[in-house]
């Protein structure tokens, strides 16, 4: 079989599950955010924890609740790294520094994942376990819980109720998450990832000096990395580690696994909203961009000219063999295109355009799919923009769903598409201007501009993927990614409530003739161009200087 | 009433405005072609607006557009730096186009409002200064005071050829009035004390009678005054819709600002130096300038298109609020049917023939002088070929007027009576004659009913007695062409619901008849009220027309009232606009032009949007391809050099604002259409045109600049 028979099938494989999972995921999770019952367990928590599930909160309550319990997890998280030095379970590994700790609470918490340190080597059990696994299945929660906020804005009228944070956390942990990560990690340790608690161990002699491997609840881990679309690798090598990602099969399952819930939410949001069309709209318009740009990533790295690649069957440089050109594709778009930000190759040795592929992914602010929960309010704020424009072309002030897009809205609709170009384009600008941080990148030229464009670009969207070569460890990097991580969080959150508290507000009006029909194809045509022009377009200067200039050479 | 409504057929055409106060109006087109399309440019207020254009290039008014004085500092930087190196040609061309951009961007807003400023110019004239005659508190001796010294409250006299010095009510007497410094429209109105035509408004002439008015506004602050501010744009506000297009805008020149900020430290990063010159013109070129530089224009032209039908908005939110509406409350009486019923048929009772009743009926509505009379008249020649009888024939006829208590007319000639009138009259005349009543004409008059209509029994009573001979049907007449503007106006999604002081029956049949969707019978205002509450309630927007003081509350309540200039001050107070022809068939033209002001933001946006990308193509590789060679495949146009490249993307982005001046006075052409074949037609038209004409512009600006020599 040819690689690029192997890849389309493989392709039409993972589409057909998504299919075939869409309908009864996203059906169950509107449900789990419909519904008025309590699980024990969930009561219990609730006790503990001294929140009253059945209040409903406006948005500012809902926000709080968002920001207290980031906060605490973010220091939590913080404490647990600087005190690894005397937790027990550590594997003897030392505390980590400040900056770093800073880097990796904020990382963890904010759904990024990004990781300036080497996770065999830094972060032992009881950190991986106890504090980035935690993560991994509270942050995804947040994202969907702002996400359903959102919609439940469109969904109600004439009050200001988003509903309740803390049960929407806790359902979206225990009734989505959990199960789901249980049952991915069944699978993945069928197939062959590692499961144990075991400690190093040194396996031989390697060039020189000793290689070791560590043992891990790494399928565990792995599970709720792609479910959550976290990204967070047990490994380094993240999922081009045989022990995350043992085999075809397994990577393909891990790619389902990052776009199985940012697909599906469409579905949930269709429902909640009472127009599943709807939902369909938005789904189209997310599929059309990911396969967009799953055939464009797969046409670069095939069709990479020179004799060596050729021989190779694509641009094989930082692939793995029992991937191939066609799946590390998918992989890279995936989760790019989703804020996962785990990898299966490695993104700097794509070819230029590809390396390009991937960052504009995450510069169209991670929306198709995107990330958990995110990836549904970002596309939902790009509808609202096309709303306007589209909107007024039918003589009608703008509305969607029913509500009116006034100026409050566009407000904050606008403030919302201002913060992640602002951070990855100044971020990025300070980095280069400023004479220290520059020593950090390894290559010249268009390749070096692009390690530290896709640094920012990765944290300002909480994507956590890296393009090898950029040292980020130092403490300029870290902190400041720390600081694009947090800001790209939760700045948007604070607009998307805001928005949903406006809109829940709202008498809806009803619709006619003359309404503007959002589930229609020429709605999808054009939501995907005005993402495409109006982010896309925002970073072209930026992305001709690093993967353009690369790629076009 | 007034005299010119009296006359049906100024109401009649529905299709077209009723009067044409400019010739640029286009009248005589069919129904649903270019009717808002009206206010044609001529290329010469162009130079005429450029004095004024000029003085808008102050900061303190450029900071008013946001995206226009972004330009506006960059004009001012890349002058400031051609002048540190003043051999660089390339500096000062760039800069002169940047202040064209910006010079351009006001004479679109500088042009609008000259247009105003001419109506306003001819209202001014009506305001001269009056002399008021002030009833003192005696009632009956005046003195002579200033116009401007009137107060509210004051009694003031006028009398034939007096200007009336201040808005105000009739509170005694008729006279007729001539508004036509207001109106535009010559012949004389009827103005008298108490009912809905006691408003009278300053500046008018009063050309009969005498009559004593109550001032019921204060100087500067009349009708005419506001008029004056109004088209003059004075009063303008920003309108919501606008406010949020303009946070958009500003939104989009934040993040381009921000791309083109950024990249001089990643240009040295790749090894090569930006100019300010050039990363302005980046910027320029990014920034949504196009709809920035007309989105007032596009404004004030809306406005000044509804000023043209004689229809003055109180505020721009009105006319935002105008292309929203879902539910149009419309009054059947003037609007849906002609002001008076007509006679449709002759219907014969048993033993009878049509021609018989038709004869009897001419014949006794003769010297009917009223509208029903003169239809009967009408209809026997139409449809009988019966013409006036000869004068000797009526020689000797003696008219029976109607009255309130007869309830018939008629005539008696040559021993032979003729009446015709209310069922029960006739009936009753008949058997009081002795005579017979057919037992099928109780039949008939109800079935006539039923259906909507009003019967009128004829019955004669000559050498065979008295008997009746049949029922005139007379019945409202739908419009002409009403039909087809309410299947619009559903393909639009706005739902039409006739209002009526009809029963019922009446009320469903002449809503059938015209094709309303819905009809509210017996209305009394507080029932006019409760509906457009209801339907608010329900989300809607909601347009009515009104001109009583009862229409007042339902006015102020409704998202757009139109109060009609003939009607009361507390309508003219209580809606936000007024019609100064009194036509209710203009509220379908005023949803109209609402949506076609809101249709051409959003197309002239959605064009500016998409144009950067052919900016990108052509200044991209002019910047890069020095220092990555490959970049120079983005150069798709093959534009001559770098320099001809930034230039033409410059003078292509400042030529496209005047180009599209017209368009945005005119507006976009509208035609009533589901929102999906709208959005399907504007977006291919703004969308992928906005997307491919500025590569095809670019292209030919940089092949006349390489023709320059020496470049």
């Amino acid at each position: 079989m040819s690689p690029v028979l192997a890849g389309v099938l493989q392709l039409l494989a993972l589409i057909g599950a998504l299919a075939l999972a869409y309908v009864p995921v996203g059906t169950y999770m509107a449900g789990v955010y419909s519904s008025k019952k309590h699980l024990r367990v969930e009561k219990w928590i609730y006790k503990v924890i001294g929140a009253d599930p059945d209040t409903e909160m406006s948005w500012p309550a809902y926000l709080r609740g968002v920001l207290a319990f980031s906060a605490v997890s973010v220091l939590f998280l913080y404490l647990l790294q600087r005190l690894q030095g005397v937790l027990p379970g550590s594997m003897h590994f030392s505390s980590v520094n400040p900056a770093q700790s800073f880097n990796t609470a904020v990382s963890f918490v904010t759904n990024t994942n990004w990781q300036s340190y080497y996770g065999e080597q830094t972060m032992g059990h009881v950190v991986q376990t106890a504090g980035l696994a935690v993560q991994n299945f509270v942050s995804a929660a947040v994202g969907i819980a702002v996400a359903v906020a959102l919609v439940r804005g469109f969904a109600r009228s004439r009050t200001g109720e988003l509903g309740n944070f803390w049960a929407d956390l806790v359902r979206g942990t225990l009734r989505i998450l959990v199960p789901g990560a249980v049952v991915a990690a069944v699978i993945l340790v069928a197939c062959g990832a590692i499961q144990n608690f075991s400690g190093i161990h040194e396996v031989g002699r390697f060039m020189g000096g000793s290689q070791q491997w560590n043992g891990g609840a790494v399928a565990s881990q792995e599970a709720i990395k792609e479910l959550g679309t976290n990204g967070g690798g047990y490994f380094n090598a993240n999922s081009a580690h045989p022990f995350e990602n043992p085999t075809p099969f397994t990577n393909l399952f891990e790619i389902f696994l990052i776009l199985v819930i940012p697909f599906s939410l469409t579905r949930t949001f269709g429902v909640m909203v009472g127009s599943v069309k709807q939902g369909y709209a938005i789904l189209a318009t997310m599929f059309t961009i990911w396969l967009g740009f799953v055939a464009l990533m797969a046409w670069t790295e095939f069709a990479h000219h020179g004799p060596a690649l050729q021989a190779a069957g694509g641009a094989m440089e930082g692939k793995e063999t029992r991937f191939g050109v066609g799946a590390s594709s998918i992989f890279a778009v995936s989760t790019t295109l989703t804020s996962t930000g785990a990898v299966d190759s490695f993104h700097s040795s794509f070819t230029g355009l590809g390396g390009g592929i991937t960052m504009l992914g995450m510069m169209l602010g991670e929306i198709a799919p995107g990330g958990t929960g995110s990836g549904l309010y970002g596309m939902l704020i790009m509808a609202v923009i096309a709303v306007f424009i589209a909107g007024l072309m039918v003589g009608r002030t703008p509305e969607y769903l029913g509500k009116k897009i006034g100026g409050r809205e566009m407000k904050l609709a606008a403030a919302y598409i201002l913060i992640t170009p602002a951070l990855v384009l100044v971020f990025t600008a300070a980095s280069m201007a400023l004479p220290t941080p520059p020593h950090s990148i390894l290559n010249s030229g268009a390749h070096g501009f692009s390690e530290v464009l896709y640094a920012f670009t990765s944290a300002s969207n909480n994507n956590g993927s890296a393009f090898a070569g950029l040292n980020a460890n130092t403490d300029w990097f870290n902190t400041m990614t720390g600081l694009a991580m947090l800001l790209g969080r939760f700045l948007p959150m604070v607009f998307v409530l805001a928005l949903a508290g406006s809109l829940a507000e709202q008498t809806p009006v009803p619709v006619t003739a003359g309404t503007l029909r959002t589930e229609k194809p020429l709605f999808t045509g054009l939501l995907v161009g005005a993402i495409l022009i109006i982010t896309g377009l925002t970073y072209f200067p930026a992305l001709a200087l690093g993967p353009l200039a690369e790629g076009l050479a | 009433m007034t005299t010119r409504t009296e006359n049906p057929e100024d109401s009649m055409s529905t299709a077209t405005p009723t009067r044409a106060p400019h010739s640029d109006v286009p009248t005589g087109h069919k129904p649903g072609e270019g009717r808002v399309g009206a206010g044609l440019f001529d290329p010469k207020q162009l130079l005429k607006s450029l004095p004024e254009a000029f003085r808008k290039l102050d900061p303190r008014v450029m900071v008013k557009s946001p995206v226009m004085f972004v330009v506006w500092i960059g004009s001012v930087l890349t002058t400031v730096f051609s002048f540190k190196d003043p051999t660089d040609w390339f500096g000062w061309t760039i800069s002169a186009w940047l202040w064209l951009t910006v010079l351009f961007a006001n004479l679109a807003e500088a042009v609008a409002e000259g247009r105003g400023k001419a109506q306003a110019d001819t209202l001014r004239k009506a305001k001269t200064d009056t002399v008021a005659r002030r009833l003192l508190a005696d009632g009956t001796s005046e003195e002579e005071v200033p116009g401007t010294a009137l107060t509210i409250g004051d009694l003031v006299v006028c009398e034939a050829g007096d200007v009336i010095p201040g808005d105000g009510d009739v509170v005694e007497g008729v006279a007729s009035v001539d508004e036509s410094a207001i109106t535009g429209e010559s012949a004389p109105v009827i103005r008298e004390s108490g009912g809905d035509r006691c408003a009278v408004t300053g500046g008018t002439k009063v050309l009969s009678d005498r009559i004593v008015i109550k001032i019921t506004t204060k100087p500067g602050e009349t009708f005419i005054d506001r008029m004056i501010n109004l088209v003059e744009g004075a009063a303008r506000q920003k309108t919501p819709n606008e406010i949020a297009l303009n946070i958009l805008l500003a939104s989009l020149t934040i993040v381009f600002l921000l791309a083109v900020a950024t990249l001089p430290p990643f240009a040295n990063f790749a090894g090569t130096h930006l100019t300010m010159v050039v990363l302005v013109a980046l910027l320029v070129c990014l920034i949504p300038t196009t709809i920035g530089a007309l989105l007032s224009a596009i404004g004030i032209a809306g406005m000044d298109r509804l000023v043209q039908r004689n229809v003055l908005a109180m505020s721009g939110r009105a006319v935002e609020a105008a292309g929203d509406v879902s539910t149009l409350l419309l009054d059947k009486t003037g609007t849906i049917t002609l002001g008076n019923r007509q006679a449709a048929e002759f219907v014969p009772v048993k033993g009878t023939t049509e021609a018989e009743v038709a004869d009897a009926a001419q014949l006794s509505s003769l010297a009917d002088e009223t509208p029903e009379g003169r239809s009967i008249v009408v209809l026997a020649k139409e449809k009988y070929g019966l013409r006036e009888r000869h004068q000797g024939e009526l020689a000797h006829a003696e008219w029976i007027e109607f009255t309130a208590q007869t309830r018939m007319s008629g005539v008696d000639v040559d021993r032979r009576k003729v009446r015709k009138g209310a069922t029960a009259s006739v009936i009753a005349w008949v058997k009081e004659a002795g005579g017979t009543v057919a037992e099928d004409a109780d039949a008939i008059a109800n079935r006539i009913s039923e259906a909507g209509g009003t019967p009128l029994l004829v019955a004669v009573h000559d050498h065979k007695g008295a008997r009746v001979l049949g029922v005139i049907h007379l019945k409202d007449v739908v419009k002409h062409g009403m039909r087809e503007r309410f299947e619009e106006l559903r393909r639009m999604g706005i739902k039409t619901v006739m209002i009526t002081g009809d029963n019922p029956l009446t009320a469903k049949a002449i809503a059938e008849e015209a094709g309303v969707d819905d009809f509210l019978a017996e209305a009394t205002p507080e029932d006019k009220m409760a509906l457009i509450k209801r339907e608010q309630a329900g989300g809607k927007l909601v347009a009515m027309t009104g001109d009583g003081t009862n229409d007042a509350p339902a006015l102020a309540q409704a998202d757009v009232g139109v109060a009609m200039n003939t009607g009361t001050s507390a309508a003219k107070e209580a809606g936000n606009m007024v019609d100064l022809d009194s036509n209710p068939t203009k509220l379908i033209e005023i949803v109209e032009i609402g949506k076609q002001l809101l249709i051409t933001r959003g197309a002239l946006t959605t064009f500016s949007i998409a144009n950067d990308v052919a900016k990108y193509f052509a200044i991209i590789p002019a910047l890069f391809a020095v220092v990555y060679p490959g970049l120079d495949k983005l150069n798709i146009m093959h534009l001559s050099s770098p320099d001809s490249a930034i230039l033409s993307a410059v003078v292509f982005n400042a030529l496209i604002i005047i180009a599209l001046v017209p368009l945005s006075l005119k507006g976009v052409r509208y035609r009533p259409m589901s929102a999906d074949r709208m959005l399907r037609r504007n977006l291919g038209i703004y969308g992928i045109g906005g997307l491919i004409a500025p590569f095809i512009g670019i292209k030919i600006i940089d092949m006349l600049i390489s023709l320059i020599p020496g470049l």
